[in-house]
């Protein structure tokens, strides 16, 4: 090849939390960083000023900051006897696009997982027996526990200034936090954000119901800060332009503003924008990569020769990327062999649609994560003997900010769609419309997967990925089970009007909105048959290759993941410091 | 006959006064503690490396990449930032020891008198290059300097062109100049006051050149020493008095409060953007605290400007009222509602000296353009002030800074709308966005 540049110590592809989080920790090991981001470069002070992000026609309705369809699409199916077609409009898929990633557009909400989450099969089988597992349905463990990532969610919440009540300080149950959640070593950095009319109508209502209701962990600032890195933040101001939208007050978490000023100031760190990565190459042992192959904005291909290469993109271009590399070996669904592409899984979503009779919401006054949940009914918190099913959801209540545009057509049942009419019950709904969310657990299965499609090719011609996937029993059972679980939370609430919803009734289809949480496809786990990456995320066939992201989920849980992501990247960052760099190879022994 | 003599006589006692000032200004017999013999790029290298080390902080403390750096550029050294002066712009040269375009083909003793005299081999030197200043450099730093000099990386870049039309283009006028302006004098420490002090005196008025910025200039740049310190716009931004005035000036500040603004680039009372940011990103943020700490005793010394802070504007008065509505919309989210800032991050407007000067072209600017606090070590947030120019009209601008500087505490003279304009059209930014009726 003709252009190359010069080695590094280790390749990044994909520059958001996990990409920035890595930069940060292996630069500053001393190691030399090349971090290669399709998009542009986007920092807080230029991109995201206060005087021009809170504008929803650009972000929310028109997805400015999101990886539009035009560059990758993802081709889609339910199932394999059907022929998959590309995501051509905005969809449910909301990739990270520029630097910063997802993490500069994702709401805020910084959960841990629960400690069932890292080991549901173990869990299960010895709480229930292997019959409460549906038929087909892939569960198993993810070779680390939550008490061994425990240390990195610390780092990481210190990192992106996360304002919580903590539930479990080593043990001990906390006033007003989670009682179900992982003892943690110490409290959240900064304390819950403000409460509001929302969140105390649903504590109200699921208190009387015996629940137990805590403020949302918020990866918004509830007071100045300065994160461990030296990096200030300001305290949130509510402006409730968080979901789609950069934060130009410093007060929402991202890597552009809480980890890349710091990166990008040292001299051992590179960082080349525009550059879309094809595949790593691999040496003629087909078990050690090289380095990568990237092509620049102007569409001359590069190569980029590392020891160490992360992909770090969002988690469908991960398991793209390894299928492009041929590194692993492909899902094959009709043996059911095979690891890569295998353990896909999306989010299961219920909840419910609330329209009070005449509160005053004052929803305009919002924050991505400002809200309260119950997790009562989340992972394996509670008994599920007899229920057909394993997992949950995190129920919740979410003051985002009022969307003008967005809510327009978020009206009770009956409403006219234009007129003078929908004109008044759009009035009346700002101020008194709203929705419990059911963020659930999903599970994988072994007739859901991602593969290169055989048709549809990006503009590069490299092959798109493909989804098939539909939502599985498990999926359904505990849908519907917490559906009822939220309608009962909405009446307690007192509104007027509650509409149960569940995603999982119908076929899955990407332009439902339920969820964005694409997870798994290269998961970590304990047996090189049935994941792609050891306990550290390091591929089982290619030591010097890491995937860091949700790609790494062998299931979800009933929370968003970016928490669980940085915790990860932390967790392998220091793997590969304190491991690897002495003695690279494999860090787990296949056993 | 005897009017005749007396006029001759006249002129020759002015013949002999210019000549001495003259010969006093040019005189350079400072520098020939130098040597004359090896160049910069000869082959003889320089071992000492305490001198190098020391050399580096010394160009640290002046701040030679400020203008031997083109912006963006990683050649440190090799010239080429344009500086805008009111004579037209005067280009920084590569002094880098390369033979055919820096300066490897000089000596020790050309370097001393270029820095010290403005006399470079080439010719007098525009006051642009602060010699007034860096005469008060000492040989022992001079040494040192020349030392880590000769270790930069050669670049070989060609000097542009000045562009200053007649009759500033022509470089012998520079020597009228030095006889005017030039106080060619080595630093001389105060008996009477502490070691602290006179380090502090030596940094600011050497090294520092703090007054190439903040001591008003008359109409041929030379410094009103009547106003040292005091003050002073340059390039539409207006560098604020660091002298001991508490409403303007640096009265109100703390050794600490000005020592660490310099370290980190911001404190409770004010963040550093602009100019003044590239100073404490590229040069203050380096020193050492005990070097900070002596500045800051020196400034907390110089008198002060006679300012004195006026009645505020009535809360009724109409650009009052506006301004409020406007600071509560546009800036409250950040600046705060008291004006109080964020530590760090963004700049607090009450008691803010800067911010109640009669010098505002920073103020209008920064509304216009956006700003960017300084990135250090210490702090590398790096947080910014957007540009209002889309969003706010010229009177709107007006009425928003003459509410900040009237309000929590602070008290200045209104901002008119003329002048948001001019600064609009000499900073070439864009009109405000045409509102549909």
């Amino acid at each position: 090849m003709a252009n190359v540049r010069p080695k590094a110590d280790v390749v990044i592809v994909g520059l958001g939390w996990a990409g920035s989080l890595m930069a940060e920790e292996l630069t500053r090991a001393g190691l030399n960083v090349v971090a290669l981001e399709r998009g542009v470069w986007q920092d807080t002070a230029t991109d995201f000023p206060p005087a021009v992000d809170t504008d929803e026609l650009r972000w929310d309705a028109r997805r400015g900051n999101l990886l539009p369809p035009s560059v990758t699409a993802v081709t889609f199916r339910n199932t394999s006897d059907e022929k998959a077609l590309p995501t051509r409009d905005w969809s449910c898929f909301e990739f990270g696009w520029n630097t910063g990633g997802a993490g500069m557009h994702w709401a805020g909400m910084a959960w841990r997982f629960t400690p069932f989450d890292f080991t549901p099969y173990s869990t299960a089988v010895k709480r229930y027996g292997k019959k409460q597992f549906v038929d087909g349905l892939i569960v198993q463990d993810w070779g680390i526990t939550y008490d061994e990532l425990e240390p990195f969610y610390d780092r990481f919440e210190r990192i992106a200034g996360v304002s919580g009540t903590a539930g479990n300080i080593k043990g001990q149950i906390q006033p007003k936090g989670n009682p179900f959640e992982g003892p943690r070593s110490r409290d959240y950095p900064l304390k819950a954000l403000e409460r509001t009319l929302l969140t105390d109508l649903f504590d109200q209502g699921a208190s009387s119901l015996g629940y137990h209701p805590f403020a949302i962990p918020a990866g918004h600032t509830s007071a100045a800060y300065v994160n461990p890195l030296g990096v200030h933040m300001g305290p949130c101001t509510y402006c409730g332009y968080c979901l789609y939208y950069g934060c130009g007050n410093w007060s929402k978490a991202s890597p552009n503003a809480c980890v890349l000023p710091v990166v990008m100031k040292r001299d051992n760190f590179t960082l080349i924008t525009q550059a879309t990565v094809q595949r790593a190459n691999l040496a003629e042992d087909g078990k050690t990569a090289t380095g990568v192959t990237y092509i620049d904005e102007k569409g001359t291909q590069w190569e980029q020769p590392a020891d160490i290469v992360v992909f770090s993109a969002f988690q469908m271009q991960n398991v793209r990327l390894l299928l492009l590399s041929k590194i692993g070996k492909p899902y094959n669904h009709a043996t059911g062999e095979g690891v890569v592409g295998r353990g896909y899984c999306f989010q299961t979503v219920s909840g419910a649609d609330l329209h009070f009779e005449n509160e005053n919401l004052n929803q305009f006054i919002g924050a991505g994560a400002l809200g309260s949940q119950i997790d009562d009914f989340n992972g394996d918190n509670y008994d599920h003997t007899g229920l057909g099913f394993i997992g949950g959801a995190g129920l919740l209540v979410v003051q985002r900010g009022a969307r003008p545009i967005g809510d327009g057509d978020h009206l009770p049942p009956g409403t006219p769609r234009w007129g003078s009419q929908w004109k008044a019950a759009w009035q009346h709904a700002f101020q008194n419309a709203t929705f419990i969310f059911g963020q659930g657990t999903s599970y994988s299965h072994k007739d859901v997967y991602l593969d290169l499609d055989p048709e549809y090719k990006d503009s590069w011609g490299q092959p798109l990925i493909r989804m098939t996937f539909d939502y599985n029993e498990n999926d359904r059972r505990s849908a519907q089970y917490l559906e009822d679980k939220a309608v009962g939370i909405g009446k307690a609430m007192g509104a007027k009007v509650v509409i149960g919803t569940n995603s999982a009734k119908a076929k899955f289809t990407p332009y439902d909105f339920a969820s964005d949480h694409t997870i798994g496809g290269a998961v970590m786990g304990e047996d090189p048959k049935t994941s792609v990456l050891n306990k550290y995320q390091q591929v089982w066939d290619c030591p010097n290759v890491f995937v860091s992201g949700a790609s790494s989920f062998p299931n979800n849980a009933g929370y968003n993941p970016t928490a669980t992501i940085g915790a990860l990247t932390l967790w392998t960052a220091k793997a590969i410091i304190e491991q690897y760099m002495k003695s690279p190879g494999p860090l787990v022994q296949a056993s | 006959m005897i009017m005749k003599k007396i006029i001759w006589l006249v002129v020759l006692v002015v013949v002999i006064v210019a000549g001495a000032m003259l010969y006093r200004g040019g005189n350079v017999s400072t520098d020939n503690v130098a040597d004359d013999t090896i160049k910069a790029a000869d082959a003889s290298p320089v071992s000492d490396a305490a001198a190098i080390k020391r050399g580096a902080y010394v160009a640290v403390a002046a701040d030679c990449v400020a203008c031997h750096n083109a912006p963006g550029s990683s050649e440190a050294f090799a010239g080429g930032y344009g500086l805008k002066t009111p004579f037209g712009v005067i280009t920084s040269t590569n002094i880098t020891p390369d033979r055919e375009t820096g300066i490897g083909n000089w000596t020790e003793r050309d370097f001393f008198r270029a820095v010290r005299h403005g006399k470079s081999p080439h010719g007098l030197l525009y006051p642009a290059m602060p010699y007034n200043a860096y005469v008060k450099l000492s040989d022992q730093d001079m040494h040192d300097l020349w030392a880590y000099m000769r270790t930069v990386k050669p670049v070989s870049k060609t000097n542009a062109p000045d562009q200053l039309g007649f009759p500033y283009n022509i470089r012998l006028m520079m020597a009228g100049w030095n006889m005017l302006f030039f106080d060619n004098s080595p630093f001389k420490s105060s008996e009477d006051q502490s070691a602290d002090w006179n380090r502090g005196a030596y940094l600011v008025d050497g090294a520092g050149h703090c007054a190439s910025c903040h001591t008003p200039k008359n109409g041929l740049g030379g410094d009103i020493t009547s106003e040292y310190l005091q003050g002073y716009t340059l390039q539409g931004w207006f560098a604020p008095e660091i002298a001991g005035n508490p409403h303007v000036g640096l009265g109100n500040w703390s050794n600490q409060d000005i020592a660490g603004y310099l370290k980190t680039g911001s404190n409770t009372k004010a963040v550093a953007s602009g100019p003044m940011a590239e100073a404490v990103e590229n040069s203050t943020q380096h020193m050492t605290d005990a070097d900070l700490a002596a500045i800051a005793t020196y400034l907390k010394s110089v008198k002060g400007s006679n300012d004195a802070a006026p009645q505020p504007l009535a809360e009724t008065d109409a650009q009052m009222s506006h301004g409020k509505q406007l600071y509560e919309v546009n800036c409250s989210a950040c600046h705060n509602v008291q004006g109080q800032g964020l530590e760090g991050m963004v700049t607090a407007f009450a008691g803010n000296p800067a911010i109640q000067s009669h010098g505002h072209g920073s103020l209008i600017q920064t509304v216009l353009k956006g700003g960017r606090a300084a990135i250090t070590d210490s702090n590398p947030t790096g947080a910014g002030m957007p540009s209002f120019a889309w969003k706010l009209s010229d009177a709107d601008i007006a009425d928003v800074l003459t509410y900040v500087r009237n309000s929590w505490g602070n008290a200045a003279g209104p901002i008119n709308a003329d002048e948001v304009k001019s600064s609009r059209q000499s900073l070439d930014v864009r009109q405000p966005m045409a509102v549909p009726n």
